[in-house]
């Protein structure tokens, strides 16, 4: 299954990111091979509508889970039906940790 | 003649100028005011009277569910985000649409279709024997104010003289309302934020190769930051209203200081004078 963490740069390693629609990178995770895959946001300085598109793009990418900080109204309509289940992270880690705390299931539901 | 007030700042005095502009030009001639400031227009205060209220549309996409195979076409091209399509559901986010149609345009299977969707309404008035006064509202939460300040700027066209009292700053809403205007009025005042923003302001009219003066508002006497800047761009003083507790008394009680105290509405004729000179128009 592939998750995605919203972070500040590429890789595992990179600080998870709180703001969903305008975070830096999108950083995807199969879970069971470990392999992981960063897309850069090209959202991330637009005017706005960032959300819907954001949503979107974590869709395109084959993501079943995202975990993330917040998210705004538009985007939070989107991913509901998207089907895609959003976790809240918001201790400031890196993408292995937040990835870790979804694994222990300590993760809260995001909508 | 289509004349222009606008200020970069807020709150430096454009409604307050072009309320008495428009009301010190209505004793001598026929003047429509048009409220551009759509955000939050506020014209109408000056001059209460009944009114007739037109609706601002939009359009917006609709989505033939029968006809739409989900290939996210209408999604990759719109830049505003207004559409998503997600497996088997297309989201329309219709605050979001800038009413481009593009959308329609790339969904192959010509499943897109566009309705209209209300974002405000333009209120037209005549408050005074020669003074129409036109002004748009735009829907609180709602985004596309260059519609309605079009729709109130085409209400208003055909008479010969024609105010826009712009909203501030120097986006969007402003460059429309600038836009087809003759000469444009500058409304600031003698701080260090009038000066910012009335540099941001005048080269916008400048781009929009508008001819500009300048008003100066709330003056102590002491504009010599201002005087400095309009004599090193070639932008004449019009006007410097004093910063004085009659005036403001006289404002704060919803009244134009042209029609409430001697000597203003005079002033504010001159003033036009000298605008129509800076538009080279003779009257």
């Amino acid at each position: 299954m592939k998750v995605c963490v919203t972070a500040r740069a590429s890789g595992t390693e990179a600080p998870a990111e709180e703001r969903f629609g305008r975070a830096p990178y999108f950083v995807f995770v199969d879970t069971e091979t470990g392999e992981s895959q960063s897309v850069a946001n090209g959202f991330a300085d637009a005017a706005g509508g960032v959300g819907p598109r954001a949503v979107q793009l974590v869709a395109d990418n084959g993501a079943e889970v995202l975990i993330t900080g917040q998210m705004g109204g538009n985007a939070a309509k989107a991913l509901q039906t998207s089907g895609i289940k959003g976790y809240t992270y918001r201790k400031g880690g890196s993408v292995a940790d937040a990835l870790e705390q979804y694994a222990a299931g300590t993760l809260q539901p995001l909508l | 003649m289509k004349i222009v007030v606008a200020s970069g700042k807020g709150g430096t005095g454009k409604s307050t100028v072009t309320a008495n502009l428009g009301y010190s030009l209505s004793l001598i001639r026929d003047v429509a005011v048009v409220d551009c400031d759509v955000e939050e227009p506020n014209l109408h205060l000056f001059f209460p009277s009944a009114s007739t209220d037109l609706p601002v549309t939009v359009t917006v996409p609709e989505i033939d569910s029968g006809r739409c195979t989900f290939c996210g076409e209408c999604g990759k091209f719109c830049r505003y985000g207004a559409l998503s399509v997600l497996k088997d559901t297309v989201l329309v986010f219709p605050e979001l649409c800038h009413s481009c149609g593009g959308c329609t345009f790339v969904c192959p299977q010509g499943a897109i279709r566009e309705i209209r969707r209300p974002i405000g309404f333009v209120r037209c008035s005549r408050p005074l024997p020669a003074l129409n006064l036109i002004s748009g509202f735009l829907r609180e939460g709602e985004v596309q104010a260059p519609q309605v300040i079009h729709m109130a700027k085409l209400l208003a066209e055909g008479h010969p003289l024609i105010l826009y009292d712009s909203s501030p700053g120097i986006a969007c809403p402003v460059i429309e309302t600038m836009e087809g205007s003759d000469v444009c009025i500058l409304v600031t005042e003698s701080t260090p934020f009038g000066l910012h923003d009335l540099r941001l302001a005048a080269e916008v009219a400048e781009r929009l190769s508008l001819p500009s003066g300048v008003v100066i508002n709330r003056s102590d006497g002491k504009d010599e930051m201002i005087t400095e800047f309009c004599r090193e761009h070639g932008l004449p003083v019009l006007m410097t209203i004093p910063f004085d507790r009659e005036i403001a008394a006289v404002q704060n009680a919803g009244g134009l200081i042209s029609r409430d105290l001697p000597g203003w509405s005079e002033r504010f004729t001159d003033l036009f004078g000298k605008v129509s000179e800076l538009a080279g128009v003779k009257v």
